[in-house]
């Protein structure tokens, strides 16, 4: 169903003086399905179901799936399950098999055990077998987070912060869901930040780092609590690297915003749709007509390549 | 007056104070009813005298919960769609609340 899908590349990032004609190659990403590399300074192309793209030195490649609600079942989506298997069937049917998944938090809609149970279970279909989670504000109700971090916090620390390195790319997973203030928007808390400044002290500042929180960690819509009150100084941390992607989840659409070296990225729900900021009195679940609720619904895979600044950041909605 | 009389009215103003109201007592008048939707509370100050129940409703699509701001008057669990929270007041005071999953949604509660 691939002419049915609305793939879009949103950027390739790099910052090597790729000539135009190379660029414009790399913008006929979508339709050709091809990854470009740059390798000393040469562009270089490969069909993306190529065997060599996916050894090309330091490439990694994800999937990122957020706000799956389980349990939700109001007019907006009476079926999370089924929309969530659709976005396992995506998953499983990209040219390039992602290595692992990122889901970006609202894993549950109640924090209930059933809802965490099932979305394990139907992950269990999907080939990369290795997901890494952040919490969303639903996840942690009643008890402070425990649950979560029982189910996917192991090697976490406070709230259920980590980081990772896979092929030279370092992953930060930060909660901003904890003891939300009256009034205000997401919030990263002192002893998180402390961490996060220690954790990237040391790295080269050629090493790309990828951020991945639930709510955004710029603000996108402070009305409706699309922000995180203190995101500016974990961002301050990260000024030193060359690039920096932050992928986010919690607003249920794609959004994306490029400040100097950082590139915010928002990822589709698999679950309901919110309305854009500002275009409905709430940013509750948005009911469309049956027959376009896949269209708005979907995942995001990301490619890196070591060695420049190409970060591959790709939409995909499930119909 | 004499102390037959006395007696009499002793008995008779002890009878009147049995059925008047003590006071600071319970206003037993129906609870008020805040309504959780489209993400506020409504109506989003209430003033209600001292031991009035309130009771509220989410009628949103998406849970939400009531929690005092001074983290000790009142906190509920999420409530999805219908659920209910009810508490009871007996303090004159103040009481600003929030809603501890989507924090931009607050309330105020005066107790007189």
């Amino acid at each position: 169903m691939a002419d049915k899908t609305n793939d879009k590349i949103l950027f390739d990032h790099n910052h090597d003086g790729i000539d135009r004609r190379g660029f414009l190659k790399c913008m006929a990403w979508a339709g050709t399905g091809a990854l470009c590399v740059v390798e000393g300074g040469v562009l270089k192309s490969f069909a993306l179901n190529d065997p060599a793209a996916n050894h090309a030195k330091g490439q990694v490649s994800f999937v990122q799936i957020s706000d799956s609600h389980m349990g939700f079942n109001k007019p907006a989506n009476p079926d999370v399950v089924g929309t969530l298997k659709a976005a396992v069937d995506k998953i499983n049917a990209l040219p390039v098999s992602p290595e692992f998944m990122l889901h970006t938090g609202d894993i549950s809609h109640l924090s209930k055990p059933s809802e965490f149970d099932n979305v394990d279970q139907i992950l269990k279909s999907a080939k990369p077998q290795q997901v890494f989670f952040v919490p969303g504000e639903h996840d942690v109700l009643e008890d402070n987070g425990a649950q979560y971090r029982e189910r996917y916090g192991k090697n976490s620390s406070g709230s259920g912060w980590y980081s990772f390195d896979k092929n030279g790319v370092h992953f930060i997973g930060l909660v901003n869901v904890m003891n939300l203030k009256a009034g205000g928007l997401g919030s990263l808390g002192g002893e998180q930040l402390e961490w996060l400044e220690r954790d990237v002290k040391h790295l080269k500042h050629s090493m790309p780092i990828i951020v991945f929180a639930h709510i955004p960690l710029w603000t996108v819509y402070p009305d409706w609590g699309w922000g995180t009150d203190d995101s500016a100084q974990a961002l301050s941390y990260l000024k030193k690297f060359g690039s920096v992607t932050v992928l986010n989840g919690h607003i249920h659409q794609t959004m994306q915003k490029v400040e100097g070296n950082v590139t915010f990225h928002t990822a589709c729900s698999t679950a309901f749709p919110q309305p854009k900021p500002g275009a409905a009195p709430s940013p509750g679940p948005m009911k469309v007509p049956d027959e376009q609720l896949r269209s708005v619904l979907g995942i995001t895979s990301v490619q890196s390549v070591k060695g420049q600044h190409a970060l591959a950041v790709t939409d995909s909605t499930l119909a | 007056m004499s102390r037959r009389v006395l007696k009499f009215s002793m008995s008779l103003l002890l009878l009147a104070l049995s059925y008047a109201p003590t006071a600071g007592a319970a206003d037993n008048s129906a609870p008020v009813a805040i309504t959780i939707d489209n993400f506020s509370f409504t109506p989003q100050e209430v003033k209600v005298k001292a031991g009035t129940t309130i009771v509220w409703t989410n009628r949103d699509d998406i849970p939400h919960t009531v929690v005092s701001t001074d983290g000790s008057s009142f906190k509920s669990k999420a409530l999805d769609t219908d659920d209910k929270f009810t508490t009871t007041l007996t303090k004159p005071g103040t009481y600003p609340y929030y809603c501890s999953i989507h924090p931009k949604m607050t309330g105020k509660i005066v107790v007189e």
